[in-house]
């Protein structure tokens, strides 16, 4: 009965993923060179202590008064200090009980840290609210302060002051790790362990902890530095070794004592706790980055991917047709439009005019590429992506190319609204001084001006009470409202473009047709044009001349809206509207277009919708396929129009 | 009237906080090994003087009854006294709270002013200063206040007199002697504070820029200027208040070495010294100030939340 699920398991437990601490992590992490001498200095350490009659001639504890603070010399290499003691071998006797502590302490750390965090996470509830609520107050209290009343009351009793400091650094660990179990156990394979009837400890043991391993050491290596400066600052304060024994805090307290006499005795005090932090640091951020690049590496792509990418970038350029000139009579007139986001093209080529006061759709699934198009118009590409080749020409002005007239024309040109409205405004501020910034920011004036134009504003998109409203938070408001706001935020400018990227796609659906109907009437009333961004037919229908319909980066159609409902003239236009749930006949399934929009690093060297195409031909994917015009004012990028053009004559 | 109820508010949540220390700290006293009372009579004293000062330790009553018999005695203001000194613990405290609070508080301003600018700068600007605050970050885990603090010293104070070695002017002496007497200290003790704050302040900087609202000014023309100085930097505050609030309380234990080193009269010397000294009731006034410290500054921490976030002031 349970075989799938045992091999579920298994193959959770030989998975790579289940692993991350196998040699693959110790390779990576040593290729970094910070790493390697981060390692080596401290394996020279440890060996240097722990061996330490082997490195020094000298005993630790012999005075020579003749030769008191000699400075570095041939037999002392590091000098010698107040009562001619010879340092390094103080210095490497005083770090035993670094080492010492250093193991006491993060024992601890590590047996509460792992323990209370794996419970805490994996079995939630009252464990998890008293270990959180613990561990919240624990971290509220200095820990060197409590440590200090710990000394106080069993004096000079250090292994209770590294213990007492394990258990108050646990609390670290042990969030960092209940966070991590709350998200591994979300996981399949652990439902499937459980399946296979393993028990909470197995389950714990050999899928849970694996998976942290790399955190945990990343953590101790950090706790592990934080005891060293612990310790030595107790050692400092004459907490630590009683003297004459050495210890690292004692060495920068007798330094301390012949400041003025001699301040070289600081350097061989100090620095080496200095580089063993620095060291311990590194080592941890070596593992972490290690870990980090592990995951990245098996999600995203090596190198045959790339070379995919690149095979699909060259034909794609052989293949895009030289645009051409941009409209005269357009508003915007954009040409070639060519988006690369981390090296990879994300838009390819896109050319679309929108005349004065016209409305235009630009259509297509997500992920299409619409909104970033719609963004580089704007000179705004998210992810540092930039604009590769192309223009947009705004009012007869090439601006593609320029920062500061992108700049100059935001907001008194092209406006822009975007889908989210509740993350749209920002929230520390009261909306109606936002919309008197920007009106302010657009028409200058006295600020009363602005205010009294940001009420007129708010009531001219139809929020009651405007007055009032101006004076509420974003989060004070419902989303059609903020909505509504951000619509007014984009008018303050008197925009002779509105750039609307999905402005009803967060909304409810009563709440969607009245923007709509807003964003119709303000466009008949200020006879500005607006670009609408969506890929929702009901609302091309509603609000758009034409439509320009979008896939893989491209354009694969455009034409006036009456005649391409009328008749589709892609392939992918007329799947989209047979996947219109307005268009839904009750009791039958809703049509929908098999398999999902390409990556873009996965875009074919053909034509990009072939895979998911009826009509697909091994000629569609022979080569890059052109936007043809094969009726006036309708432009495709599809070989089997003509097939499309019959069949739609003959129904 | 909403901010006097967060305050009220969050001084009630903070008792559980303060029973917790405070009946930790008791607990642990009394497993002291050994006899306080033979401990303060000492060696030679009488039968009738050790009675005595045991009854007046209250030692025969049970945990509990010492516990509420202390903490009525903390209601009064009444700390015990010194055992190193006889002097009464309160008062004693109240004059070090003010040197440690000077150090502190200018710590905070210090760090914050220096930690905020390096941090926007390094988010705007990247390269290089990314770099500086990295390594800086490094530099300020690494390098202990303590060591740091005679490196100085020996610099400044020693080789190039510039500044006095060691010592504490009051305010209200000589203003100048008194910033000059913390400029080593504050120094020492800020270098991982300045760390801590720019990093948290660019990361917080760079997160606040590419959310929605930022993009939606950007698109609608909103000045550059004003988008990072009035609304980045607004709603970045937020996380960097928070870490403000973790400085000022590290800053507190730092003072335990910066004021040993530099010899300031403060809270911080004072608990090494009754460490070292196993000056009991000393200790237990020190941890009740430091959690009274760290009460206050959450509070604090609280109130600049609901200033910069309406959400809070609303909640």
């Amino acid at each position: 009965m349970s075989t799938t699920a045992q091999a579920t398991a298994n193959a959770a437990v030989n998975s790579p993923t289940a692993k991350p601490s196998s040699p693959g992590l110790v390779r990576r992490v040593l290729r970094r060179p910070a790493a390697v001498i981060a390692t080596a200095w401290l394996a020279l350490l440890l060996l240097a202590t722990t061996a330490a009659p082997l490195f020094t001639a000298h005993d630790p504890l012999s005075q020579d008064l003749d030769n008191v603070l000699s400075g570095p010399s041939g037999s002392h290499l590091l000098g010698t200090d107040v009562l001619g003691r010879d340092l390094l071998s103080r210095l490497l006797f005083g770090g035993r009980s670094t080492l010492g502590a250093v193991v006491e302490a993060l024992t601890v750390y590590l047996l509460i840290g792992v323990t209370l965090g794996l419970l805490a996470g994996y079995r939630g509830g009252w464990v998890d609210w008293v270990t959180t609520r613990v561990a919240d107050m624990m971290f509220a209290m200095p820990p060197i302060i409590i440590v200090l009343v710990v000394l106080a009351v069993f004096p000079g009793n250090l292994h209770a002051a590294m213990i007492t400091f394990g258990i108050l650094g646990a609390p670290g660990l042990m969030r960092v790790l209940r966070a991590q179990t709350l998200t591994i156990r979300e996981e399949l394979f652990i439902a499937a362990a459980k399946v296979a009837g393993l028990t909470h400890g197995q389950i714990l043991r050999r899928h849970v902890l694996p998976r942290m391993a790399s955190t945990i050491i990343v953590q101790g290596a950090l706790f592990s530095a934080i005891v060293v400066i612990i310790q030595a600052g107790l050692g400092y304060l004459g907490l630590g070794a009683q003297p004459p024994d050495p210890s690292w805090g004692g060495l920068v307290a007798d330094a301390s004592q012949a400041i003025d006499r001699d301040p070289w005795m600081l350097v061989p005090a100090g620095v080496p706790l200095v580089l063993t932090v620095v060291a311990l640091a590194l080592l941890g951020d070596a593992i972490r980055d290690a870990a980090v690049e592990k995951w990245s590496v098996s999600k995203a792509s090596s190198g045959p991917d790339k070379a995919k990418a690149k095979a699909a970038a060259a034909p794609a350029d052989a293949g895009s047709e030289a645009p051409l000139p941009p409209d005269p009579q357009a508003l915007l007139s954009v040409r070639g439009l060519t988006i690369e986001i981390g090296g990879t093209r994300v838009v390819d080529g896109v050319s679309l005019d929108v005349a004065p006061g016209e409305t235009v759709g630009l259509v297509g699934e997500s992920g299409c590429g619409k909104s970033v198009t719609s963004l580089g118009v704007l000179g705004l590409i998210p992810g540092g992506g930039r604009i590769t080749a192309g223009s947009v020409v705004f009012d007869g002005v090439e601006v593609s190319g320029s920062r500061d007239a992108m700049a100059a024309i935001r907001g008194t040109g092209i406006a822009y609204v975007s889908q989210e409205p509740m993350v749209a405004l920002d929230p520390t501020y009261p909306v109606g001084r936002q919309l008197a910034e920007a009106v302010h920011t657009h028409r200058g004036g006295s600020r009363e001006e602005a205010r009294k134009r940001a009420v007129e504003l708010l009531d001219s998109v139809h929020i009651p009470n405007p007055e009032a409203v101006a004076r509420r938070y974003p989060h004070q408001l419902s989303g059609g409202m903020a909505q509504r706001v951000a619509i007014a935020l984009a008018l303050a400018g008197e925009p002779r473009l509105l750039i609307a990227d999905e402005p009803t796609t967060a909304l409810d659906v009563t709440v969607q047709a009245e923007i709509l109907g807003l964003l119709r009437e303000l466009q008949e009333r200020t006879g500005m044009a607006v670009l609408i961004v969506t890929h929702d037919w009901g609302v091309v229908a509603d609000l758009c001349r034409r439509a320009v319909v979008m896939y893989a980066g491209q354009v694969v159609e455009q034409a006036d809206v009456e005649p391409m409902f009328a008749r589709p003239m892609h392939p992918y236009t007329a799947g989209l509207m047979a996947a219109n749930p307005h268009k839904a006949v009750w009791g039958e399934p809703l049509p929908t277009i098999p398999g999902a929009v390409p990556a873009p690093r996965d875009w074919p060297h053909g034509c990009r919708f072939a895979a998911r195409c009826d009509l697909a031909t091994d000629a569609c994917r022979a080569d890059a396929v052109a936007l043809t015009e094969p009726q006036a004012g309708r432009l495709t990028r599809c070989i089997h129009v003509q097939s499309l053009i019959e069949e739609g004559s003959l129904r | 009237m909403a901010i006097l109820r967060l305050v009220v508010r969050r001084l009630l949540s903070s008792i559980p906080l303060l029973f917790v220390v405070s009946a930790f700290t008791f607990v642990l006293v009394s497993l002291v090994p050994g006899d306080p009372a033979r401990t303060i009579v000492g060696q030679h004293a009488t039968e009738a003087q050790y009675d005595d000062v045991r009854a007046r330790l209250g030692l025969d009553d049970s945990l509990p009854a010492q516990y509420w018999h202390w903490l009525r005695g903390v209601l009064h203001g009444d700390l015990g006294a010194s055992l190193f000194t006889g002097e009464p613990v309160a008062q004693m405290l109240n004059t070090r709270l003010p040197v440690s609070l000077s150090l502190i508080v200018t710590g905070t301003i210090v760090s914050g002013i220096i930690g905020v600018s390096l941090g926007v700068l390094s988010a705007r600007r990247g390269g290089a200063l990314v770099r500086t605050v990295d390594v800086l970050s490094l530099v300020g885990l690494a390098v202990p206040a303590f060591w740091l603090a005679l490196v100085l010293i020996a610099l400044f104070a020693v080789k190039l007199r510039w500044l006095p070695v060691t010592g504490y002017v009051p305010f209200a002496d000589d203003p100048t002697e008194w910033a000059r007497s913390l400029v080593l200290p504050v120094v020492s003790m800020s270098v991982s504070s300045v760390a801590i704050i720019a990093k948290q302040t660019r990361d917080s900087v760079l997160d606040t820029m590419s959310r929605d609202f930022i993009r939606v000014m950007e698109a609608n023309g909103f000045r550059q200027r004003s988008i990072l100085y009035r609304h980045v930097l607004r709603n970045a505050a937020l996380p960097v208040v928070t870490v403000l609030g973790v400085v000022m309380v590290s800053l507190l234990a730092g003072a335990v070495f910066v004021e040993t080193i530099f010899a300031l009269p403060g809270l911080g010397g004072e608990t090494s010294s009754a460490t070292v000294q196993h000056d009991i009731p000393v200790i237990q006034g020190v941890v009740l100030y430091v959690t009274g410290v760290v009460v206050v500054v959450n509070l604090l921490v609280d109130l600049a939340y609901g200033r910069l976030d309406p959400r809070v002031r609303a909640a």
